[in-house]
């Protein structure tokens, strides 16, 4: 098939950036849209031009780097998957397709469509763990028996990427799926509840120093989430800073 | 304010718990218009409470204001951190792809219910306060009614409330079930939250209207 690209160019993180138009012919439906991305790359170093930089590493929806906006919506429009996922049997022949980097003022272009993401690092630095003690007298984490109920969710919200997708799609740039993600995947479990006071406290603050907006409960980040993240987490996450800030 | 509100969590605490306070108070002035529509003499000694009560006047009425305005200053605070939190706007955005129009323009359906307040305070209070306190006019138990209908004899008017009532249902379609998740509540009840909000959302400003709208052509 035939595409035009509409495609956010930037030379790197003090440049202006600017839409450039791609024509792009031989698309194959069963290419995933990094693939694409990939052909158009290749003619452009083949004219000698610069090709478009985009983040990507496992290609198969576990890293959650590859993070694109595609006509308007992260990921793509396709539902729990994430843009290395997403294959161009998803568009037509002759569409348009407008490609952004995410945008949020705590993810800055790097360059073209990368942005910087380490503000998730520093989220996770702030208190996104539990202190275990491993010299030499470990208890097996195995030995603690946990609610059925509490297991699963936990390990519902452990399969959060860290891809950004939540806060690409939240007209505020919140990022609460995401730290709700990270503070409910230990709050759940005994091993993190010891801490669990200090980590939503830690953890929330610097999602706010990081700049990222408030959630307006408008659920677009449960939806655009590759990983089905449930908005309970964000009311979990608001009930352990309740329950923190009150103590 | 600053220490307790310092944090996005606990701010959307606060704006949750001030608009849950006004859809609590909304519900009462509810209650009392309607039955200007059933018994003008129940209209009258109602409000008459109402606006002698020394409890209400001197403690509720304080605590509404107050919360009408936190409300809605800290609406604004929100919407402009939340707009400086995208430095640089999508060429292509597609909202409603994955949330509700409601949802996305509360700053703009809670705008018009702040203009409307104006238009209300204008309307009702300033000739109350004018009443009581610059003219000292003694008490009239009966002459709320007569106040009531006269407002809406203006086509004009009674249309300005009519549109307004339909922002409010806007705003409170999303901001009553949000302001649940907002202080932490989403379990095996939500659904019935959100239904039961839905209801409120819809019946009590189409109440209002109908309130309206029945004194307009009562009046013709
Ligand atoms: C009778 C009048 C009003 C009622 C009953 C009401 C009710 C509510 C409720 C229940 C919420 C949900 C809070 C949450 O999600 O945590 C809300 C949110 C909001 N209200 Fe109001 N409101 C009223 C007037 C106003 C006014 C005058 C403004 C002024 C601009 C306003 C601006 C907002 C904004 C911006 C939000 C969303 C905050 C956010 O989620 O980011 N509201 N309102
Ligand atoms: S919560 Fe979902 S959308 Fe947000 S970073 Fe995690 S996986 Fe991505
Ligand atoms: S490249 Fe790893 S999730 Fe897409």
């Amino acid at each position: 098939m035939k595409l035009t690209l509409k495609i956010w160019r930037q030379e790197n993180a003090t440049a202006k950036g600017k839409m450039v138009d791609y024509n792009i012919d031989g698309i194959d439906g069963d290419m995933s849209f990094l693939e694409m991305l990939d052909v158009l790359n290749e003619e452009l170093v083949n004219k000698g031009e610069q090709p478009v930089e985009f983040d990507h590493d496992c290609r198969e929806g576990i890293c959650g780097s590859c993070s694109l906006q595609i006509n308007g919506e992260p990921h793509g429009p396709d539902k729990f998957i994430t843009t290395c996922q997403l294959h161009m049997r998803t568009f037509k022949d002759g569409d348009t397709i407008v490609i952004e980097p995410f945008r949020a003022k705590a993810f800055p272009v790097i360059k073209d469509l990368i942005v910087d993401r380490t503000a998730f690092d520093r989220i996770q630095q702030a208190y996104g763990y539990i202190s275990v003690n491993t010299s030499g007298n470990t208890i097996d984490a195995n030995t603690i028996p946990i609610e059925k109920e509490n297991a699963d969710d936990s390990f519902n919200a452990a399969t959060c990427i860290g891809c950004g997708a939540c806060v690409a799609a939240c007209k505020n740039a919140s990022a609460m799926l995401f730290t709700s993600a990270k503070v409910s995947q230990f709050a759940l479990l005994p091993q993190g509840e010891v801490e669990a006071d200090r980590r939503v406290l830690a953890m929330v603050e610097q999602m706010d120093k990081e700049g990222f907006g408030n959630c307006s409960n408008t659920g677009a980040c449960e939806l655009e989430c590759p990983k089905g993240i449930s908005l309970e987490n964000i009311a979990r996450m608001n009930r352990e800073y309740l329950k923190a800030s009150v103590k | 304010m600053g220490g307790l509100l310092k944090s996005s969590v606990a701010k959307k605490f606060a704006m949750a718990l001030s608009g849950l306070f006004l859809v609590l108070f909304l519900a009462q002035h509810f209650t009392i218009n309607l039955t200007s529509v059933i018994s003008p003499d129940t209209f009258n000694s109602w409000s008459h409470f109402m606006g002698t009560n020394i409890l209400v006047q001197g403690i509720l009425q304080p605590i509404l204001i107050f919360g009408v305005v936190f409300h809605f200053i800290m609406g604004f605070v929100l919407e402009i951190q939340n707009r400086n939190a995208r430095a640089k706007s999508y060429v292509s955005y597609n909202g409603s792809a994955n949330s509700s129009w409601m949802s996305r323009n509360m700053i703009y359906s809670g705008a018009v219910v702040l203009a409307f307040l104006g238009l209300h305070f204008y309307d009702f209070w300033v000739p109350e306060l004018v009443h009581k306190y610059i003219e000292s006019h003694p008490e009239d138990a009966t002459r709320y009614y007569g106040e009531l209908v006269a407002k809406f004899v203006s086509p004009v008017r009674t249309g300005l409330y009519v549109v307004s009532f339909v922002f409010l249902m806007l705003h409170l379609l999303h901001g009553f079930s949000s302001s649940f998740q907002s202080m932490g509540v989403n379990n095996k009840y939500s659904e019935g939250i959100r239904k039961f909000t839905v209801g409120y959302a819809i019946i009590i400003p189409l109440g209002f209207i109908f309130i309206a709208v029945f004194h307009y052509f009562n009046n013709l």
